[in-house]
C-alpha cells in the first residue's frame, strides 16, 4: 500500500529486509541462519512508538478519558514524547513533556517543532528532581491525562495487533524474535501474538546497560520493573554495554547500510549471539529484530566516529536506549 | 581460576567499596554464599527471606540474566563473569516517570489497574 488517508493511517506496516552480509555464514549443507530487520524507523515521526502513542491516545479516547482540546503530561526525554506530540498534533490535544534540561538539542528541538510544550526538571537534581516535578505538574493538574506508558495496556496491544502480524506475515519462518526491553511493550505485544502462532519461537530481550550514573538509586528498593512486564513472554534476556550497543550500530551502517540509533545496535548485538548459536547447532533459524529508529538523533553524541573507548566516553551517564 | 563479579555502585558498602570482587561456587546460590563469606551482607540485599532473587535485582551470567537460566540454581563455571544491577526501567528517566505516576496515579486517570501497581512499587 502507498496511499493513506493521513499521517496517523501510515503508521506501522513497516519493511522487514534481510542482511545477507550480516548473517553468519553457514557451513556447507547445514540450514540457513538469516537475519531480518524491521525497519522501524519508516514510521511516521521516524521509531516504532510512533504505535503506542497512536494505540495509547486512541484507547483513551475510547474510553472516555481523552476530549478534544485536552492536555496530555507524559514524562518523557525520548521517542515516545516525540510520537505522541505529532499524535496530539493530529487528534488536537496539548502535549506536555517534562524531561531534565540537559537532553540533547535535537530533542527539545525536534519535540517543540511537533508543537509540544517542554517543562525542564533542573539537571544538577537528576531524576530524582524529574520525579518532584513530576509529581507537583500533576498535584497542580488533576485535569491532565498522563497516559504512562510503562504500564498502559494499549503500549503492548499496539504490537500484538500490528508488529506481530506484520512479521508473521512477512516472515512465516520466523524462529526468534530480539528487540529493545525499555517500556517492555514491544517484546510482551510481539511476543504474545508470536507465541501463539508459531510454535517453538524465541523472543529474545535486548537490555541496555549504560554507564554507572544511571543506576543512581540509593537502595535496590528504589529499583522499578515496569508493570506491563511479564517475564514468562521472554525466552531469553541479555545485558548489552555501550562499547557492544556502538559497534554493532557501526558495523550495520558499515555492512548493510542501515542508519540507526544505539539501542538498535544492542538489539543486533543480541541478534548475532543467537544466530551464531543456531549455526554452532546446526539449526536453522530466521532471527527477526527491532530497527527502533535512525541514527539522526544521536549524531551530535559523536559517537558514531572516532575510536569505540571515545564514543563509550561520549556515551557515558546518558540514556543512549 | 575464579569468578569475577561486578558490584553496582550501591552495593559497594559491602565490598569495602571494590567494584569487582572475585568467588566461586557451582551455582549462583552457593557463588553468593561464597561472597558472603568474605563479604557479610551481601547475600542479604540480593536475596529475599524466601530463597528467591530480589524483585529488584537483576544478575547476568556471561550478560544473560540468570532468571532465565535457572535463577540461584544457574550454573557456572570458572572464568564466567556475573553482572549485578539494580532493576530500572528504561533508565533513570523511566523509574522517575513511574515513581511520579505512583505519587499521584490514580487521580490522573492513568488505567487504573496500571496506577494501582505503581503505586504498590513504589511503596
Amino acid at each position: 500500500m502507498a496511499r493513506y488517508d493521513s499521517l496517523l493511517d501510515a503508521c506501522g506496516g513497516t519493511p522487514l529486509v534481510g542482511l545477507p552480509r550480516l548473517s553468519p555464514a553457514v557451513p556447507d549443507g547445514a540450514p540457513p541462519v538469516r537475519l531480518w530487520a524491521k525497519l522501524e524507523d519508516r514510521n511516521p515521526t521516524g521509531s516504532i512508538k510512533d504505535r503506542a502513542a497512536l494505540f495509547m491516545v486512541r484507547a483513551a479516547e475510547e474510553a472516555g478519558r481523552l476530549r478534544p482540546g485536552d492536555t496530555i503530561l507524559e514524562p518523557t526525554s525520548g521517542n515516545t514524547g516525540i510520537s505522541l506530540a505529532m499524535v496530539a498534533k493530529l487528534r488536537g490535544y496539548r502535549l506536555v513533556c517534562v524531561m531534565p534540561e540537559n537532553v540533547s538539542t535535537e530533542r527539545v528541538q525536534l519535540l517543540r517543532m511537533y508543537g509540544a510544550e517542554i517543562i525542564f526538571s533542573p539537571a544538577a537534581g537528576g531524576s530524582n528532581q524529574a520525579v518532584a516535578t513530576a509529581k507537583q505538574i500533576a498535584a497542580e493538574h488533576p485535569d491532565w491525562v498522563m497516559l504512562y506508558q510503562y504500564g498502559n495496556e494499549a503500549n503492548a496491544r499496539a504490537h500484538y495487533e500490528t508488529t506481530g502480524p506484520e512479521l508473521l506475515h512477512d516472515l512465516p519462518t520466523i524462529t526468534h524474535f530480539v528487540a529493545g526491553l525499555g517500556t517492555t511493550g514491544t517484546l510482551m505485544g510481539t511476543g504474545r501474538y508470536l507465541r501463539e502462532k508459531v510454535e517453538g519461537i524465541q523472543v529474545v530481550a535486548a537490555e541496555p546497560r549504560y554507564g554507572e550514573l544511571v543506576y543512581g538509586l540509593r537502595n535496590i528498593d528504589e529499583g522499578y520493573v515496569p508493570e506491563l512486564y511479564d517475564a514468562t513472554v521472554l525466552s531469553r534476556r541479555f545485558s548489552v554495554g555501550t562499547r557492544d550497543a556502538v559497534l554493532r550500530t557501526r558495523q550495520l551502517v558499515e555492512v548493510e547500510g542501515i542508519f540507526a540509533g544505539f539501542s538498535t545496535g544492542a538489539i543486533l548485538h543480541a541478534a548475532l549471539a543467537v544466530a551464531h548459536e543456531a549455526v554452532r547447532d546446526g539449526r536453522r533459524a530466521d532471527v527477526a529484530f527491532v530497527v527502533a529508529d535512525g541514527g539522526w538523533k544521536y549524531l551530535s553524541t559523536g559517537a558514531y566516529g572516532g575510536t569505540l573507548a571515545d564514543a563509550e566516553d561520549a556515551l557515558d551517564g546518558q540514556l543512549w536506549a | 581460576m575464579a569468578i569475577e563479579v561486578r558490584i553496582p555502585t550501591i552495593l559497594r558498602s559491602y565490598t569495602g567499596g571494590a567494584k569487582v570482587v572475585e568467588g566461586t561456587g557451582d551455582t549462583l546460590g552457593d557463588l553468593l554464599a561464597d561472597l558472603d563469606s568474605r563479604h557479610a551482607g551481601l547475600r542479604g540485599r540480593l536475596v529475599t527471606e524466601a530463597g528467591a532473587l530480589h524483585r529488584f535485582v537483576n544478575v547476568y551470567v556471561n550478560d544473560e540474566d540468570v532468571r532465565f537460566l535457572g535463577a540461584l540454581d544457574a550454573k557456572l563455571s570458572d572464568g564466567d563473569s556475573v553482572t549485578i544491577l539494580p532493576a530500572v526501567a528504561g533508565g533513570a528517566f523511566g523509574f522517575a516517570a513511574a515513581a511520579a505516576i505512583a505519587q499521584h496515579g490514580a487521580a490522573t486517570a492513568i488505567a487504573s489497574h496500571a496506577g494501582r501497581r505503581a503505586a504498590g512499587v513504589a511503596r
